[in-house]
């Protein structure tokens, strides 16, 4: 019945020209990562995405990573890859260990707009990677059905850009996070993920530079992951498949190309509700995840030369259920506490973060909880790069923070 | 029996158009993809000041190469009395000068076996509905014998091709096609306009002034021009983010066009919204999201019929959106409370980078209104569409409640600048449908034949829309950008949140002050 629905689908789907996938949209878009500052620009440079220590750039910096398994430390294998790439060997790996995980999205079968899947047709047929309509609401519950089948049914679904996912609100919030919960544990949908690009690009514009994660945030039942770099995206994007929750997966877009790492060559997992610390400090504690990870660098590396503060910067990687211990520890030790996102301030992961914070680390705390976030306006064009949190910015509320 | 013979009659179709029966579903849809250009030799290829493009443009007093010659009479007289939807699929225009082989090779084992459903289906119906329903074409160049009178505004008549509409649950609108020559003047007028102006915004993309997203209309541009010439100013237009050519026809000048591509404060959402998100008086935008604006559109039509205005909405959505459930919600409640609004899917064939048949189990969009009568058009031809736009406000206007409409029309470009719109099609068959059957080169051949413009003419009318779009392209690209002003930075959000009373600029000498 399962195999039927399947190859009935993908016969639709199949792809017109299997010879000649679809040539990266995407690939056509000029470089455009940083705010644009004047020449005198003092905090708002380009960010060098190809010297950030946040990113592992040689091979032992990578296999020094205590959270990878020691067969990937041992066996040293590594590839230079970008997040795209360690995305596409994470979905490969996915489909080559697990029969019974299909990948399915809009034009998925063409590699997708972003190259994510590109060639996975060719190795998996078209039975397991297709092409679906344009239906964000379709997708989702179909993805849904299919996990909520058999216990081990993998399903992995792509929303073409986060910003597209709104229609299948219904489907991820009533169905998806409630369905084990409401089945009395007999049914479940957690071989589900859901992958989506997210955050700006400098000029998506209204629809396709937002960040919709808070509002998945809000749903007991789901668990959002965001990671910062190809090596994080690919144990993350592993982890996430074989959790047997749904899965929302967001892939900051801007980093598709812009971040490179080493990326270990074999099958590996980072853990899930797990953040990590980038830089150890001790005069105040800077969460952050996805791009403005490298915005948070540029902003400590400022602090410590001019005001010699030292930033401790943790990734939060799995914005929900979120890692409390690892936050509360660093903000009892620094005593402040600043929280750094795209998405708009108004009910955002930072007001959560913030209020547990007080609720938790109050005596410790020195200073009020900063946030640094999108404004309470929607993303226009020509005001994308106003709206995004700047290394101004950052820097300015680390200053207020500090000298509160 | 009748399952036989509809075999038998497929096979011979097939065969009778060039086709090998012999090929396996899958090397029949290889084929399909990679179709070699099609015959048209007689066409002749322009370069046009107006439009920058190749533009074909046919050899007066010769007869267009008729596949349709290659059939014995006998088969023939079979072919006219299939009914629509048999033909639809086989995609053979009865007596359409020129169909592409891309899409007679189309006639897979699979796609048969579709067919032959599709008859069955169809044969069920009364045999005066199957008969009146005829497959549309997508020619905007055939002529059909008409002389213009002397007098710019004298009306006369144009015989529309009989292949420009197929309709379901409904009879169609005349073939007769009133005019006048300022009107069809106008409309080629329009039409260049439109084409030059979105290759300035293709220009403008690749020398990277303009960002991000851009959706080109090049190839639709008959729907956005034969649409408004149907209708007034206060009849309802909203459509996706395929939207430059609305969005001029309804009245944005190009520089408020192209200033809002370049994100310029002169730009016609003041840089805020990009290509994709364009407004104009009774013209409820471009919108981003696919399918979004059509139940938006229901709305909107509702909101005609509750203050009791005589206007029409168009909801306009491409083949890719007509899938989604919105479309479909959209529908029942426009006829569950017969709301004057027209729905049309433009049918370029590809929604993103996915064929329509593989997106969709019935790509007759226009009978996707299940209750709700269609119309299939001819989007290739300004003058049909201009036709079926106003049969559909005269229907839907008068009470009757909403139409489907589905115009076939064919973008040259790809879905959006970043991609090349080549890799699910073949450059074939792109270059095939820009020389053959391109709506602008088609009007273009008419005026001709119907002594309405001289070549003279026509170069002339070139040169002036050239004189008048470039300029104002010119000014959009000197336009400054938008102030770091409160008033400017802040201005029409619903409600005000996270603004900053100042904000440190780019260097510390730079601040901002925005409290009032």
């Amino acid at each position: 019945m399962r195999r039927k629905a399947v190859s009935l689908l993908s016969r639709v789907a199949r792809p017109s020209a299997l010879q000649s996938p679809l040539v990266a949209p995407i690939a056509s878009l000029p470089r455009y990562y940083s705010s644009h500052g004047p020449p005198n620009a003092k905090l708002n440079q380009p960010i060098q995405y190809n010297t950030s220590t946040y990113l592992s750039h040689t091979a032992a910096t990578t296999l020094a990573n205590p959270e990878l398994p020691a067969s990937i430390r041992t066996s040293g294998n590594t590839t230079r890859q970008n997040l795209y790439q360690s995305i596409n060997s994470a979905l490969s790996t996915a489909l080559s260990t697990d029969e019974r995980a299909i990948l399915f999205g809009e034009d998925v079968a063409f590699g997708g707009v972003f190259r994510c899947s590109t060639n996975l047709l060719d190795k998996f047929g078209p039975d397991r990677v297709f092409n679906t309509p344009l239906n964000e609401l379709g997708i989702i519950g179909f993805g849904i059905g299919y996990a909520a089948h058999h216990d081990s049914n993998t399903a992995i679904a792509e929303i073409q850009f986060g910003d597209y996912v709104y229609p299948a609100f219904d489907q991820i919030v009533n169905e998806a996070a409630k369905y084990r919960y409401r089945g009395a544990g007999e049914f479940s949908c957690g071989g589900l993920t859901i992958r989506m690009p997210v955050m700006g690009v400098g000029h998506g514009a209204l629809y396709h530079s937002q960040s919709p994660e808070a509002f998945f945030c809000h749903v007991p039942g789901l668990k959002v992951v965001i990671p910062r770099g190809p090596v994080q995206a690919k144990g993350l994007l592993l982890a996430s498949i074989r959790e047997r929750n749904p899965v929302i997966f967001m892939e900051p877009k801007i980093l598709y190309r812009a971040a490179v790492e080493e990326v270990p060559v074999d099958d590996y997992e980072l853990p899930l509700e797990k953040a990590e610390i980038l830089a150890k400090g001790s005069d105040v504690t800077v969460i952050s995840y996805g791009t403005t990870v490298y915005t948070v660098e540029l902003a400590a590396k400022a602090a410590k030369e001019t005001l010699g503060v030292s930033v401790e910067v943790i990734d939060l990687r799995t914005i929900y259920p979120w890692d409390k211990e690892t936050i509360f520890e660093s903000v009892k030790k620094t005593g402040r506490c600043v929280i750094v996102h795209e998405a708009s301030k108004s009910g955002g992961v930072g007001g959560e973060i913030a209020a547990c914070v007080q609720e938790e680390c109050f005596l410790r705390l020195e200073a009020p909880v900063g946030r640094v976030a999108g404004f309470d306006a929607p993303m226009g064009l020509i005001f994308e790069q106003f709206n995004l949190p700047d290394v101004a910015r950052v820097f300015d509320t680390i200053k207020k923070t500090v000298e509160y | 029996m009748p399952t036989t013979l509809t075999k038998w009659l497929g096979r011979r179709i097939f065969r009778a158009f060039g086709g090998n029966n012999n090929l396996t579903g899958a090397q029949q849809i290889k084929s399909h993809v990679s179709a070699p250009p099609p015959i048209e030799s007689n066409c002749v290829q322009t370069r046009s000041p107006a439009t920058d493009s190749l533009i074909p443009r046919r050899r007066r007093h010769q007869q267009p190469h008729h596949l349709r010659h290659h059939l014995p009479q006998s088969l023939l007289r079979i072919v006219d009395l299939l009914p629509s939807g048999f033909l639809s699929f086989l995609r053979l225009r009865p007596s359409t000068s020129s169909s592409p082989p891309s899409d007679i090779t189309m006639l897979a084992s699979q796609s048969r076996k579709a067919a032959l459903n599709a008859f069955r289906s169809s044969s069920r119906k009364p045999l005066v509905a199957a008969l009146s329903a005829r497959s549309v074409s997508v020619d905007a160049t055939a002529s059909q014998d008409a002389q213009a009178p002397e007098d710019p505004d004298k009306p006369f008549t144009i015989k529309l091709l009989s292949q420009s509409f197929d309709a379901y649950n409904i009879e169609p609108p005349s073939l007769d096609f009133v005019t006048t020559k300022n009107e069809l003047i106008n409309m080629y007028n329009d039409m260049a306009a439109v084409r030059r102006m979105e290759f300035a915004a293709d220009r403008l993309y690749k020398e990277r002034k303009i960002r991000g997203f851009c959706h080109l209309s090049v190839g639709q541009e008959a729907v956005a021009v034969g649409m408004e010439k149907a209708i007034t100013p206060d009849d309802q237009v909203i459509t996706s983010y395929r939207c430059h050519g609305f969005a001029y026809m309804r009245g944005a000048s190009v520089k408020s066009v192209i200033a809002e591509l370049l994100g310029r404060r002169e730009g016609i959402a003041y840089g805020k919204g990009g290509s994709m998100h364009m407004f104009a008086k009774s013209f409820y935008g471009g919108n981003g999201i696919v399918g979004a604006q059509v139940p938006v559109g229901a709305g909107i039509g509702f909101a005609m019929k509750y203050l009791g205005r005589p206007n029409v909405t168009f909801a306009l959505y491409g083949d890719g959106a007509a899938n989604q459930g919105q479309v479909f919600e959209a529908f029942n409640m426009s006829k569950l409370w017969n709301i004057p609004v027209v729905f049309c899917c433009e049918n370029n064939k590809y929604g993103m980078g996915t064929s329509a048949a593989r997106s969709s189990a019935l790509t007759e969009y226009h009978q996707r209104g299940q209750y709700i009568p269609g119309l299939k058009v001819n989007g290739m031809d300004v003058l049909a569409v201009k036709q079926a736009c106003a049969w559909a406000k005269e229907y839907t206007t008068s009470g009757k409640g909403p139409l489907v409409m589905e115009f076939l029309t064919y973008r040259y470009g790809g879905h959006s600048m970043s991609d090349p719109g080549t890799s699910y099609r073949t450059r074939d068959e792109v270059s095939w449908m820009r020389t053959n059957q391109d709506a602008i080169a088609g009007l273009r051949t008419r005026l001709l034949d119907w002594g309405v413009a001289t070549e003279e003419e026509i170069k002339e009318l070139d040169k002036k829309v050239k004189d008048a779009v470039d300029p104002e392209v010119a000014a959009a690209e000197a336009a400054p950008v938008p102030d770091n002003t409160r008033k400017v930075l802040f201005e029409d959000i619903y409600t005000r949140g996270s603004e900053p009373d100042w904000l440190r600029g780019r260097t510390a000498e730079e601040t901002y002050y925005y409290k009032e």
